[in-house]
C-alpha cells in the first residue's frame, strides 16, 4: 500500500491544528485536513479561555489534565511565537468568576472546594476573594458583586492568532494543511488508512479524527463511538476600548485587541447557529451588573458557537481496538488543552498507544450507560 | 476646505470641534457642518492612530468617528447638528467609565 | 405620513414594514398605503429621499440648474409619500430582522422589537470600495460623499479636486461642479475601454433609452469644462506638503503626479447587502456588475417568505428601475395580504415590469463600460484592504497562500478584516475576489463574508434594555 503521510489529523481547528502541529515537530509527515469556509467551527466562537477552577468537576483526571496544561501554556506559548512569529496574547494572571449574590458565592466555594478535595488533584491555588479584596483588584466591579472565586492557572489569549499561528507552525514543521477537504470516508487497511474526500484519495498510515461534532459521522468509519452532543454557546463582542481589565472572567474578558467579550449562554438547540436576540439581551443585562461601565459600550457582533458536548462533559481520546492507528479526539476546551494536545498527546499518538489517557477513553461512558 | 454655495441658505448654528468655535447651518449633518469648518482629520485609527477623515457621508464606513458631548464613537455623518453641541476628535480607542 | 418620533410610538404590529426611504422604499409606501395596508416605514436619515434624493425636502439649494432635473424628479415621490397613510419612524435603524420578520428597530439610544406580516427591505446602495494606496488620507472621499454635501449643505470642494475612477456619478457630479462654478481640476479616468465587438451589440437598446439621451450630452459638458485624463492605472495617494499627491500612468505611461486638496474616488455603486443577509436572504454573484445581489422575482420576493427586495440594494438598476420595483413588492404584499387577487396585481405590475426589463436592456452597455478592472477591484497590494482593522491586501494574499483560506470568514480568523464596526461593508467585496483570484475560480463560487447581529452597533445598554 502506498503511503503519502505518516499520520492524517482530520479537523483543522484548534484541537486538531495542536496536535498536528505537536505531530509534526519528530519529522512525521502529517497532512491536516480542514473542511470548506462554512464549517461549523467551534474554534471561531471560543472564548479564548486557559481555564482551570472548576474544571473535572466529579472527575479527577480532567481536572488533572487541565491543571498540567494551563501549567504547560506559558512554555508552549514561548515556542509557538519564536516558531511562527505570531503573538499569541498569552496572559496568566488568575481568572475569575463573580458571584452577584451570597448563595452564587457559596455556590463557588463549594465547587472549588469540592475539586479541591478530589483524589490526585494538585494544588489548583484557587479561593474566594470577597468583594473588599476583588475591589481593590477590580475597581470596575459592580456595586452587586459580593465577591469571586479565584484561580491562580486561570487565564486567557488570542485564539483567532492561536489558531494562525498552529497553522503556521504546523506548515513550517513541514505539515501539510489540505482544505475544502470535507472527509467522506475512511476505511482501514492492513497497514494503514485511505481517506476519501472532495475526490482525492489519501493514504495514512495513523489517523488522527479531531473534527469536532463530525466526529459523529467519522468514528463508526473506524469502529470507534463519539457520543457527542451539540450545546450552543453565545458570545458578543464590544467595540475596542481602552484597557480596564486585566483578568479574566469565565464570562466576560476584555481582549488583548481592545473588545470586550461577553459570554456565554448554553442552550441545548442542536445544530442551529443563528445569533438569537433575546438570550443576547439577557448576556448584556448580566455584563452590566458585572461591569456597570459596560452599558455606554457599543456591540459590534454577537454570534454563536456549537461546544462539543461528551455525555459527561469531559474529553474523550480513544485508540480504536478495531482497527488500531485511528484515534478519536473530541473535547470542549480547544484552547485551554491546546499545550496538552500538541505535547503529551501528540507523543502518545505517535507513539501509537494512549498510556496517560487512558481516563479518558470511551470506557467510561459505556460503563456510565450500562448502568 | 469646502466652500457654501451663496445660493445656500440656513439658520446658523453655534458649536465646538476640540475647543474650538465653529459654525455650521441649520440642515448639516455633523460632518458637513465640521467640513464645511476646515476639520479635516475627524478621528484617529485604534490599531495605528492614523489620521482618518469621511469617507462615505452615508453611514457604512465609520470613519467619521467623533466624540459628541461626551458620547463617544457616534457616527458624524448621521447625526444633525445642533447648537451647542459639544465635539472631540476620536483619538484611538475610546475609555469607558469616563 | 405619520411622522414618528420615538420608537414608543411604534405599533408592535404591522402588515408591511418598508426599511429605506430611498425611491423603492417611498414608492413601495406610497403604493401599499392606497391599499389599506397598515404600513410602517423606517430609515436612517433624517428625511426622506434615500442617497439619490438626499436632503431633496429640505435643500438648502434652489430649485435650479446645479443638482439637475434628476434630483430635482424626486420631490413628487416625496410628496406624495407626505400625503400617504403611512408611519415613518426617521433617523432610526433596523438593526436586527429574523425569519419570523421580528424588526429590532433602534433610535436616540433605545430599540424596540415589533412584527410585521411583510418586510420590503429597500436598503440602497453604497459607493464600492476602491482600495488603492491612500484611500484612508482625511481629503480622499467617495464622489457620491462629496455630493451628498452638496445635496444636502450646499458644500462644494474647492481648490484643487481631482476625480478618479469611473461610472455615470463620476460623470454627473462633475457636471454638478462645473453648474456649480467649480469644476474639477481633473478627472482621472479609470474605465477599461471595452472592444466595439463587445459593446456594437447593446448600442441599440441604450441609444434608444434616456441614458444616452441624457448621458451623452452630460460627457460631452463635462469634458468641455475640465481636463480628462484616461486609460489611468496604478494609483497611489500620498500626502504632499501642500495636500495630497496623487501618482498614476496614464496609458501605460511613466508616472506623473498631480497634487491637489481633495481627491473624490468612485468606482460605482453596489448593494447594500448587511440587513438583507442578515435576514438570510440568499445571494447571487452577478458577473456583469462584480457585486452580490438577492436573488428575488419580478416582485422582489426573496428567498425568505415574506422577504422583499427593491431598488438598487436588490441589484443595481438607478432611481426610476428602484421606484418601479417599490410599486411591484408593494403590489405583491398587498396580494399576498389578501387585499387583490393575483391577476389585479398582475395588471396592475405589467407595465413596471415591462418598463424594468427595457431598462436593464438599455443599461447593459453602461455595465460593460464602467465595469471595474480587475486591478481595481482587488486593489494595490499596499492598499488598506480593511480600513477598520487595517489590514493590507499583500497580507491578504500572504496568509490565503500559506493557510490555502477557502473563504473570508476563515480569513477572518486569522487577519480580523471584516471584524470592525463597518462589518465588511468596505472590505467584503474586495477579499472576496482577491481569495478567488488566489484560488483560481469565480468569485461567486466562494461563500460570501456572514454578517452579524447587530448590523450596525448599539449599545450593551439598548441590548439589555429590550423589552422581548
Amino acid at each position: 500500500m502506498r503511503r503519502d503521510y505518516d499520520v492524517a489529523v482530520v479537523g483543522a481547528g484548534l484541537v486538531g491544528a495542536a496536535i498536528a502541529y505537536g505531530l509534526a515537530k519528530d519529522g512525521r509527515r502529517v497532512c491536516l485536513l480542514d473542511e470548506g469556509d462554512i464549517a461549523l467551527r467551534a474554534s471561531r466562537a471560543n472564548f479564548a479561555l486557559v481555564w482551570v477552577q472548576t474544571k473535572g468537576h466529579g472527575y479527577p483526571p480532567y481536572a488533572i489534565l487541565t491543571h498540567r496544561s494551563a501549567s504547560l501554556w506559558s512554555s508552549f506559548a514561548q515556542e509557538v511565537e519564536a516558531e511562527t512569529g505570531v503573538d499569541l496574547g498569552f496572559q496568566q494572571p488568575g481568572g475569575f468568576t463573580f458571584a452577584l449574590s451570597e448563595e452564587e458565592l457559596e455556590g463557588r466555594r463549594r465547587i472549588l472546594d469540592e475539586v479541591q478535595a478530589q483524589p490526585g488533584v494538585p494544588d489548583l491555588g484557587s479561593r474566594i476573594v470577597l468583594r473588599n479584596e476583588l475591589i481593590s483588584l477590580i475597581p470596575e466591579a459592580g456595586p452587586e458583586v459580593v465577591g469571586a472565586s479565584y484561580c491562580a492557572k486561570d487565564g486567557h489569549c488570542n485564539s483567532p492568532r492561536l489558531l494562525l499561528a498552529l497553522h503556521r507552525g504546523f506548515g513550517m514543521r513541514g505539515g501539510d494543511l489540505l482544505t475544502n477537504r470535507t472527509v467522506e470516508t475512511i476505511t482501514a487497511g492492513r497497514d494503514g488508512f485511505s481517506i476519501l474526500g472532495e475526490g482525492e484519495e489519501i493514504q495514512a498510515g495513523k489517523i488522527v479524527l479531531a473534527a469536532g461534532l463530525g466526529n459523529i459521522r467519522l468514528a463508526p468509519m473506524v469502529g470507534l463511538d463519539a457520543p457527542l452532543q451539540p450545546l450552543k454557546g453565545q458570545l458578543i463582542v464590544t467595540e475596542k476600548v481602552r484597557p480596564f481589565l486585566h483578568y479574566p472572567l469565565v464570562n466576560l474578558r476584555q481582549t488583548d485587541e481592545g473588545g470586550v467579550m461577553i459570554g456565554s449562554s448554553m442552550e441545548d438547540m442542536g445544530f442551529d447557529t443563528s445569533s438569537v436576540v433575546p438570550v443576547v439581551a439577557n448576556m448584556a443585562k448580566r455584563a452590566i451588573r458585572l461591569f456597570p461601565l459596560l452599558a455606554e459600550a457599543n456591540i459590534v457582533r454577537s454570534w454563536a458557537g456549537l461546544r462539543i458536548m461528551t455525555p459527561d462533559g469531559f474529553p474523550l481520546y480513544e485508540q480504536s481496538q478495531e482497527a488500531p492507528g485511528a484515534f478519536l479526539c473530541n473535547c470542549h476546551s480547544g484552547v485551554t488543552l491546546a499545550a496538552a494536545h500538541a505535547g503529551d498527546l501528540a507523543q502518545a499518538i505517535g507513539r501509537g498507544n494512549l498510556d496517560g489517557f487512558g481516563a479518558f477513553s470511551g470506557e467510561r461512558l459505556r460503563v456510565q450507560a450500562a448502568q | 476646505m469646502f466652500k457654501r454655495l451663496s445660493e445656500a441658505s440656513g439658520r446658523v448654528l453655534s458649536f465646538t470641534f476640540d475647543g474650538q468655535p465653529l459654525e455650521g447651518r441649520e440642515g448639516d449633518s455633523l460632518a458637513a457642518a465640521l467640513l464645511a469648518g476646515g476639520v479635516g482629520v475627524f478621528r484617529t485609527t485604534v490599531p495605528s492612530d492614523a489620521s482618518r477623515g469621511p469617507y462615505c457621508l452615508m453611514g457604512v464606513c465609520f470613519d467619521c468617528l467623533v466624540e459628541v458631548d461626551g458620547v463617544a464613537n457616534r457616527q458624524a455623518c448621521m447625526i444633525p447638528l445642533r447648537e451647542g453641541m459639544c465635539v472631540t476628535p476620536q483619538r484611538r480607542a475610546r475609555q469607558l467609565g469616563e | 405620513m405619520r411622522r414618528l418620533g420615538a420608537v414608543d410610538e411604534l405599533a408592535a404590529t404591522y402588515d408591511l414594514a418598508i426599511v429605506g426611504a430611498g425611491p423603492a422604499g417611498l414608492s413601495a409606501a406610497v403604493t401599499a398605503g392606497q391599499f389599506g395596508l397598515s404600513v410602517l416605514l423606517v430609515d436612517e436619515k433624517t428625511a426622506p429621499g434615500g442617497q439619490i434624493y438626499h436632503g431633496i425636502a429640505a435643500s438648502p439649494l434652489k430649485r435650479g440648474s446645479i443638482l439637475g432635473p434628476d434630483y430635482w424628479s424626486g420631490a413628487a415621490l416625496v410628496e406624495g409619500f407626505a400625503a400617504a397613510d403611512v408611519d415613518y419612524l426617521a433617523g432610526a435603524m433596523v438593526w436586527q430582522l429574523d425569519q419570523d420578520r421580528h424588526l429590532y428597530i433602534g433610535a436616540d439610544g433605545k430599540s424596540r422589537r415589533i412584527a410585521a406580516q411583510a418586510v420590503i427591505l429597500a436598503t440602497g446602495a453604497q459607493e464600492r470600495p476602491f482600495p488603492i494606496e491612500g484611500w484612508t488620507r482625511p481629503g480622499v472621499m467617495g464622489v457620491g460623499a462629496a455630493q451628498m454635501l452638496l445635496k444636502s449643505s450646499g458644500l462644494i470642494a474647492e481648490g484643487r479636486v481631482v476625480l478618479v475612477g469611473a461610472g455615470p456619478l463620476l460623470w454627473l457630479f462633475a457636471a454638478q461642479m462645473i453648474a456649480a462654478g467649480s469644476p474639477p481640476s481633473a478627472i482621472l479616468s479609470t474605465a477599461a475601454t471595452p472592444s466595439l465587438g463587445r459593446l456594437i451589440p447593446l448600442l441599440p437598446s441604450f441609444l434608444a433609452s434616456a441614458y444616452a439621451r441624457k448621458g451623452l450630452s452630460l460627457v460631452q459638458r463635462v469634458r468641455r469644462a475640465s481636463r480628462l485624463v484616461s486609460s489611468v492605472t496604478d494609483l497611489r495617494i500620498e500626502t504632499g506638503e501642500s495636500g495630497l499627491k496623487i501618482a498614476y500612468r496614464a496609458g501605460g505611461q511613466a508616472e506623473r503626479i498631480f497634487e491637489a486638496e481633495h481627491v473624490l474616488l468612485h468606482q460605482g455603486v453596489v448593494p447594500n447587502l448587511n440587513l438583507i443577509r442578515s435576514a438570510g436572504c440568499t445571494i447571487a454573484w452577478d458577473d456583469a456588475q462584480a457585486c452580490w445581489h438577492p436573488i428575488a422575482d419580478d416582485w422582489g420576493a426573496s428567498s425568505v417568505e415574506g422577504i422583499a427586495v427593491a431598488g438598487d440594494g436588490a441589484g443595481i438598476q438607478g432611481a426610476e428601475t428602484a421606484a418601479r420595483r417599490g410599486r411591484l413588492a408593494a403590489l405583491d404584499a398587498a396580494c399576498r395580504l389578501g387585499r387583490i387577487d393575483g391577476a389585479a396585481r398582475d395588471r396592475a405590475g405589467a407595465e413596471d415590469i415591462a418598463a424594468i426589463g427595457k431598462d436593464a436592456k438599455a443599461r447593459r452597455l453602461l455595465d460593460v463600460l464602467y465595469r471595474p478592472t480587475a486591478a481595481f477591484r482587488m486593489g494595490s497590494p499596499k492598499a488598506l484592504v480593511c480600513r477598520c482593522e487595517e489590514v493590507t491586501g499583500e497580507r491578504i494574499r500572504q496568509v490565503v497562500r500559506e493557510t490555502k483560506a477557502v473563504g473570508p470568514n476563515q480569513l477572518k480568523t486569522y487577519l480580523r478584516c471584516g471584524m470592525g464596526p463597518c462589518q465588511g461593508r468596505f472590505c467584503a467585496l474586495t477579499v472576496n475576489e482577491i481569495i478567488a483570484e488566489e484560488r483560481g475560480i469565480s468569485p461567486g463560487k466562494i461563500e460570501p463574508m456572514r454578517v452579524r447581529p447587530p448590523i450596525k452597533p448599539i449599545t450593551v445598554a439598548e441590548f439589555a434594555a429590550l423589552d422581548l
